[in-house]
């Protein structure tokens, strides 16, 4: 477990507040707009800045506690930090840079270079300098030389922010590989909600320095409070799914959740495998009785739990399923012409939806909703010993379509 | 060519010139890192010392070294009656000066340099466990080459053009102190000495025209071996 509850004002009027606690393994994102304060929490978490107050522990290790004057230096917490400029030596190769971290790890080799290399395909650029790099392989040897370090715990910030989409989904892959074959528990800084839905299992949303939702990613996402942080088009829903049925002709596919089932555009990848799906709150429209005649081919049946006005004319409902639930965005005129209350009967006509491919990983959080199907574990947690935590081998998984 | 006075006189500039530069090197590194990276109350009155022998009249900074180091100075009296170490009329008395002379002008092109790095590569190398002093000798001294390589260069060209604080403090010694502006000032008080000091001046400009190629020169190795052309 990652706790984090710390305090710190600048001198610029930016106060940080952050209280929130992360899984041990698989990745946390720190979600919000720029400015909001990501980027500061996780230094602190590195120790590159100092909470005026509060406490920092990761596994069973305090990194600060400023009542009992713990503030361990930046060397010796074990935190692998991959910077959103790469800032790899420039005096340096790709193989010194790697090495770097290694020659002054003070926990066992347990990632092994050779492995890392191998994970991020960066074995051919072991000879050059950095300014010959482009910004992907960049960022791909800093997140080596970072994980090269034996860290306790990786932090990302905005790793892919610096590149172009081309660029984006060529790093992707590799941090969904990370992810996957290495236990390790990793906070990612995003502002982009797809990087978010593809990579993390649990998000904490940062909004004007404050940690206002944390917890596991389809539960947050779909809170109101969320609201400041996602703006009124992306709040939304998250099904971690399985995909059923593929049909070619109309180029759609099948997926089903516990609640039901979903039609949704052809997905790549073969019948059985896991899919995460995102309804937006926008995208769901109610009716009161049994719709025929429409359109609309996904939808779900449920009771309405909560009705919470949202921004502007909006009102955020949230409608119950028979075992999870969604959230639609509807006027408020429309919730006093229809008289929705909690309690009532609805039909969620779903508009729109989308399929973020994302493999979801052994240890995620969302599992309760998932499938029982073994298929949907792509890599049971594996009782191998430590030193092989990266699987070496293999070439990168291909970049989704 | 040059008589064996002017030889000595430029052996005797070169050789004060290269060790005032290597000794002022250090310390100059280590002001030069303190000023750039670090706060501390006091800071403002530690700078001005710094750069006192830069304001200051040249004769001032010899007679400060004169009443401190002399044989009878503040701290030369020590030097001279524990150690047996006499810096006045001596070529080491003459380094000092040039070293006392030059160094805020090698203090200010390494403090430049280090403000030109980024600390969060510095930062970076914190994170994957070296400690601040191993950042630095690591990571922060190899990039700061170019500006420690500009800082020579000044500080050897102020050491062989050091004139008034050398005279004060260390006098005008032949094969001791009498560097080449110092033998340039004693050839124009001499009858003939005209040819002389036109030779010494020859000398002086190949002297600084060498010295700013190969500055040139290594410059472009080091950037070259820093990736930055």
């Amino acid at each position: 477990m990652i706790e984090i509850d710390v305090s710190l004002a600048r001198s610029t009027g930016f106060c940080l507040e952050a209280h929130f606690a992360a899984p041990d393994m698989g990745v946390t994102a720190l979600f919000g707009r720029s400015g909001s304060g990501k980027t500061t929490i996780i230094q602190v978490v590195a120790g590159s800045v100092r909470p005026d107050r509060g406490r920092i522990q990761v596994g069973g290790e305090v990194f600060f506690d400023s009542e009992k004057g713990i503030d361990l230096p930046m060397e010796r917490r074990g935190a692998g930090y991959v910077f959103q400029d790469a800032r790899l030596f420039p005096h340096m190769s790709v193989d010194s840079n790697l090495r770097y971290g290694e020659r002054r790890a003070k926990r066992e080799i347990t990632i092994r270079f050779d492995a890392v290399v191998d994970m991020l395909g960066i074995g051919h650029l072991l000879k050059r300098r950095p300014h010959t790099l482009s910004g992907g392989e960049k960022q791909r040897v800093a997140i080596g030389r970072a994980l090269l370090s034996q860290p306790r715990l990786l932090l990302m910030d905005e790793p892919l922010a610096s590149l172009d989409e081309m660029r984006k989904g060529e790093i992707l892959p590799y941090l969904e590989r990370l992810r996957d074959e290495l236990q390790l528990p990793i906070l990612y800084v995003s502002h982009s909600v797809e990087e978010v839905l593809r990579l993390s299992d649990a998000v904490a949303a940062v909004a004007d320095g404050k940690v206002i939702a944390s917890g596991a990613l389809a539960d947050v996402l779909s809170r109101p409070e969320l609201l400041p942080v996602l703006g009124r088009f992306d709040l939304g829903t998250i099904f971690d799914c399985i995909i059923t049925a593929h049909n070619e002709e109309f180029g759609l596919s099948t997926v089903s959740f516990p609640d039901g089932e979903l039609r949704v555009p052809l997905v790549g990848r073969p019948v059985g495998a896991p899919a995460r799906v995102r309804v937006r709150s926008r995208d769901v429209s109610l009716s009161l009785s049994r719709p025929i005649d429409v359109s609309v081919t996904n939808r779900l049946s449920g009771t309405i739990a909560s009705i919470t006005r949202a921004e502007g004319p909006f009102a955020d409902v949230e409608v119950a399923l028979a075992h999870g639930k969604l959230h639609s965005l509807v006027t408020q005129e429309s919730v006093q012409r229809l008289a929705l209350e909690p309690g009532m009967a609805v039909w969620a006509m779903i508009k729109a939806v989308t399929v973020d491919s994302r493999p979801a990983g052994f240890n995620s959080p969302g599992a309760e909703i998932r499938s029982p199907s073994p298929v949907s574990r792509p890599r049971q947690p594996s009782p191998a010993p430590p030193a092989l935590r990266v699987i070496a081998g293999g070439t990168p998984p291909k970049a989704p379509s | 060519m040059l008589t064996p006075e002017e030889w000595t006189a430029v052996r005797l500039s070169l050789e004060v010139a290269f060790w005032a530069t290597i000794w002022s090197l250090p310390p100059a590194i280590l002001i030069g890192w303190v000023l750039a990276r670090f706060d501390f109350p006091g800071k403002g009155i530690f700078d001005g010392i710094v750069h006192l022998p830069l304001v200051l009249p040249k004769v001032v900074v010899g007679y400060l070294l004169l009443i401190t180091l002399g044989n009878r100075g503040y701290i030369g009296q020590y030097l001279h009656e524990w150690f047996g170490i006499s810096l006045i009329f001596s070529t080491a008395g003459a380094t000092v000066a040039a070293a006392v002379v030059s160094f805020p002008l090698t203090v200010n092109a390494i403090r430049l340099a280090i403000g030109g790095i980024d600390q969060g590569i510095e930062t970076a190398a914190r994170t994957l466990g070296a400690t601040k002093l191993d950042a630095f000798f690591t990571v922060t001294l190899p990039l700061m080459m170019p500006g420690v390589l500009s800082g020579c260069l000044i500080s050897l060209a102020s050491a062989l053009g050091e004139f008034g604080a050398t005279i004060t403090f260390v006098s005008n010694v032949e094969g001791q102190t009498r560097t080449i502006p110092l033998a340039i000032y004693s050839a124009t008080h001499m009858p003939d000495g005209d040819a002389m000091a036109l030779r010494l001046t020859v000398v002086s400009v190949i002297l600084a025209l060498g010295a700013l190629v190969l500055a040139e020169l290594a410059d472009r190795r080091i950037k070259l071996a820093l990736g930055q052309i």
